[in-house]
C-alpha cells in the first residue's frame, strides 16, 4: 500500500464481513419463521430477529464505508491519515457498542432494554431501522463525528480530488441526516415524515454518493482510465442521484397522512431514480472497456461491474416497479417492498463494500492481487450470492404479486394470514435460496485463506 | 460525453442542481406542514394516545406489523385494525396471546399489559385510523 496509515482499514473490513455473516444467519431464521411461525418462539420472536438482521446490515455497511474511506482517502489526498490512532480507537468503540446492542436485543426484552437505556429521557426507540437504544445512537454520532473529523482533516492537509469531495459530501450527509433519528414527535404523521429524512435520504441520497465515489476510485485504479473522464462521470451520476432522489422522498408520502400532491411529486421524481443507477452500470462497463491496463485483481473488477448492474436492477428497476402512486396504492407494505429491499441493499451497498474490500484487502496484505486460485473461489462466491439474491427477489416478487391479488385487489379480499398461508411455497423457495446465499458467503470468506502464487505488490 | 462538456461544468451542475432541488424539497415540506393539522388529527392526540404511541414503540410492534403500510410484513396492518376488530376486539386479542405461542403458527408474544396500557394502545390505533391517509389501505383487510 502507498501509505502506512491505510492499514487501519483492515480491522474495519474484517468486522464488516463478520457482521455480514451474522446478518445472513438471522435472515435465515426470519425466513424460516415465515413458514414455521413458532420457530424459536418465544426465545427469539420475529421482531427481535428482524432488528438483529437489519441493524447488523446497517452496522456492517457503515464499517465497510468507514474502512473504505480510511483506505481511499490517504491515497486520494496523497498523505497519511490525520490520526490512525483515533481511527483504531473508534473501531473498537463502534464494535463494542454494536456488539452490546445486539446482545441487548437478544437477551433483554425490548421494553426492558428501553427503560434501562434512557428511552424515558429522549424517546427514540421502536421505529423501524432506528431501534437502537439512545446510548447506542449517541455512540454512533460520536464515532461518526470522530471519523468525519479524521477524514476531513486528512483531505484538508492533502490533495483535494473530486472523488474525495463527493465522498465527503456523502459522509457528512450521512451524519447530518442521522440526527433526525433523535426527533420523534408524538404526532405519528410528523414522526413518519421526518423518519424518512434519515432512512430515504440515506439510501436514496447521500449513500449513493459514497457508492459513486468508491466505484470511481476502484475504476481509476483497476482500469487506468484518465481521472478527468471518471470524475466527470461521477459528477453527472451524483447530480442525477440528488435531482431525482431528494424530491423522490415523496414516494414515501403517499399514504401516511401527507397531502395528495406528493403522489405526483413522488411518482414523477422517483420514476427518475433508476437513471443515475443506469448511469452507474454504463459507467462501470464503459470504463472497463476503455481500460488501459490489465489489473491482476479480476475479482475486484467483477464486483465493480456487478454492483453497477445489481444496483440498477435492485434499486432502479425493482424500485420503479412499485413507485408510481396508483401501483403503490396496492403494493405498499407487501412482499413487493421486501423484494425490492433485498436486491437494492445487496446490489448497491453490500456489493460496493465487497468491491472495495476485494480491491483493498490484497494490497493491505502486501500483494497487488490474490492468487488465481483464491480469485476463482471469490468469483464463485460472487456468482452464488448474486444469483441467490436474484432468485430471492423473484420469489418475493411472486409472493408479493399473489399477496396483492389475494388481499388487496380481488373482489373478495382475504385476511392477511389466510393470504400468507396460500403463498408459503414462495417463502420456502426463498429460504432455500437463502441457504445457497450463505454457502456463497462462506466460500467468499474461504477465499481469503486460499494460498497459491500471488502477484507482488505493485 | 464530448470534450465540450468539462468536469467543472459537471461539478457546477451538481452543486446548483442539488441546492435547487433541496430548496424545492424544503418548500414542499413547509407547505405540507401548513396543511397537516387538517389531516393528522393532532387535536385528538390526548395523553392516552401519546402513551399508546410510546407503548407501540417500546414493544417494537413495527418489528412484525405495518402501520399505514410501513414496518415489517410478517403480521397484519394495524393502521385500520380497529375497523376489523373494534377497540374491544383489539384489546381482547392482545390479552389472549398464549405465552408459549401457537404451535406451528406465527405467534405474537404475551406482553402482560395492564388494562390502562391496553386502553392506551387501542386509543393510539384508533387515532391512527382517523388520520386522512388518502384512503389507504384499499380495503379493510389492510
Amino acid at each position: 500500500m502507498q501509505f502506512k496509515s491505510q492499514a487501519v482499514a483492515k480491522p474495519y473490513f474484517i468486522a464488516a464481513i463478520g457482521l455480514f455473516v451474522g446478518q445472513i444467519l438471522f435472515g435465515l431464521i426470519l425466513g424460516l419463521q415465515y413458514v414455521i411461525g413458532d420457530f424459536l418462539f418465544p426465545a427469539i420472536p420475529f421482531n427481535v430477529a428482524r432488528m438483529v438482521h437489519t441493524n447488523l446490515l446497517i452496522v456492517w455497511l457503515l464499517f465497510g464505508f468507514m474502512g473504505g474511506a480510511y483506505y481511499m482517502i490517504p491515497e486520494e489526498s496523497e498523505t497519511e491519515l490525520f490520526s490512525p490512532k483515533l481511527a483504531l480507537a473508534m473501531f473498537w468503540i463502534f464494535l463494542v457498542a454494536g456488539a452490546l446492542t445486539i446482545v441487548g436485543y437478544l437477551t433483554v426484552p425490548y421494553a426492558t432494554l428501553a427503560h434501562m437505556t434512557g428511552n424515558n429521557i429522549v424517546e427514540t426507540m421502536g421505529r423501524e431501522f432506528l431501534e437502537q437504544p439512545l446510548i447506542t445512537k449517541v455512540g454512533i454520532v460520536i464515532v461518526a463525528l470522530a471519523f468525519l473529523f479524521n477524514i476531513t482533516m486528512t483531505v484538508l492537509k492533502g490533495k483535494k480530488t473530486s472523488i474525495s469531495t463527493v465522498l465527503l459530501i456523502g459522509l457528512w450527509g450521512l451524519a447530518v441526516f442521522f440526527l433526525f433519528a433523535f426527533y420523534n414527535p408524538v404526532n405519528v404523521v410528523l414522526d413518519k415524515f421526518f423518519w424518512w429524512w434519515t432512512v430515504h435520504l440515506w439510501v436514496e441520497g447521500v449513500w449513493e454518493l459514497i457508492l459513486g465515489a468508491f466505484l470511481a476510485f476502484v475504476l481509476i485504479k483497476t482500469t487506468g482510465v484518465d481521472r478527468e473522464v471518471i470524475e466527470k462521470w461521477l459528477y453527472v451520476i451524483v447530480t442525477l442521484t440528488l435531482i431525482s432522489g431528494i424530491i423522490g422522498t415523496g414516494h414515501h408520502y403517499f399514504w401516511i397522512g401527507t397531502p395528495e400532491y406528493w403522489q405526483w411529486w413522488g411518482s414523477i421524481f422517483s420514476a427518475l431514480e433508476p437513471i443515475p443507477f443506469f448511469g452507474m452500470t454504463v459507467f462501470a462497463f464503459n470504463m472497463v472497456n476503455r481500460r488501459r491496463r490489465e489489473h491482476p485483481n479480476k475479482a475486484a473488477v467483477l464486483w465493480a461491474l456487478g454492483t453497477g448492474v445489481m444496483a440498477f436492477l435492485g434499486a432502479g428497476v425493482w424500485g420503479f416497479l412499485h413507485t408510481l402512486a396508483p401501483v403503490n396504492y396496492y403494493t405498499h407494505g407487501t412482499q413487493i417492498t421486501a423484494a425490492h429491499g433485498h436486491m437494492a441493499f445487496y446490489g448497491a451497498y453490500a456489493m460496493v463494500n465487497l468491491m472495495m474490500i476485494s480491491y483493498a484487502m490484497p494490497i493491505l496484505r502486501g500483494r497487488a492481487a490474490n492468487s488465481n486460485k483464491s480469485q476463482v473461489l471469490e468469483m464463485w462466491s460472487f456468482w452464488l450470492m448474486t444469483v441467490s439474491i436474484v432468485f430471492i427477489t423473484l420469489f418475493l416478487t411472486a409472493a408479493g404479486i399473489l399477496q396483492v391479488w389475494l388481499q388487496r385487489a380481488s373482489d373478495a379480499p382475504l385476511p392477511f394470514m389466510v393470504a400468507q398461508d396460500k403463498i408459503a411455497l414462495f417463502y420456502w423457495m426463498r429460504e432455500w435460496t437463502g441457504v445457497v446465499f450463505l454457502i456463497g458467503l462462506l466460500m467468499y470468506i474461504a477465499s481469503f485463506f486460499v494460498g497459491g502464487e500471488e502477484k507482488e505488490a505493485a | 460525453m464530448s470534450g465540450a462538456f468539462t468536469k467543472s461544468m459537471a461539478r457546477n451542475i451538481f452543486y446548483g442542481g442539488t441546492v435547487f432541488f433541496f430548496l424545492l424539497f424544503l418548500a414542499l415540506s413547509f407547505d405540507t406542514h401548513s396543511q397537516l393539522p387538517k389531516r393528522d388529527m393532532r387535536a385528538n392526540i390526548t395523553p392516552q394516545v401519546a402513551m399508546g404511541k410510546k407503548l407501540w414503540e417500546e414493544y417494537n410492534c413495527i418489528g412484525c406489523h405495518t402501520l399505514m403500510g410501513e414496518g415489517a410484513y410478517f403480521a397484519p396492518e394495524l393502521g385500520n385494525v380497529v375497523v376489523r376488530y373494534g377497540e374491544e376486539g383489539v384489546k381482547a386479542f392482545i390479552k389472549a396471546r398464549p405465552k408459549e405461542g401457537i404451535p406451528g403458527r406465527r405467534s405474537m408474544p404475551q406482553f402482560n399489559f395492564t388494562d390502562e396500557q391496553l386502553d392506551a394502545i387501542a386509543a393510539f390505533l384508533k387515532h391512527v385510523n382517523s388520520i386522512n391517509d388518502a384512503n389507504w389501505p384499499p380495503n379493510d383487510q389492510g
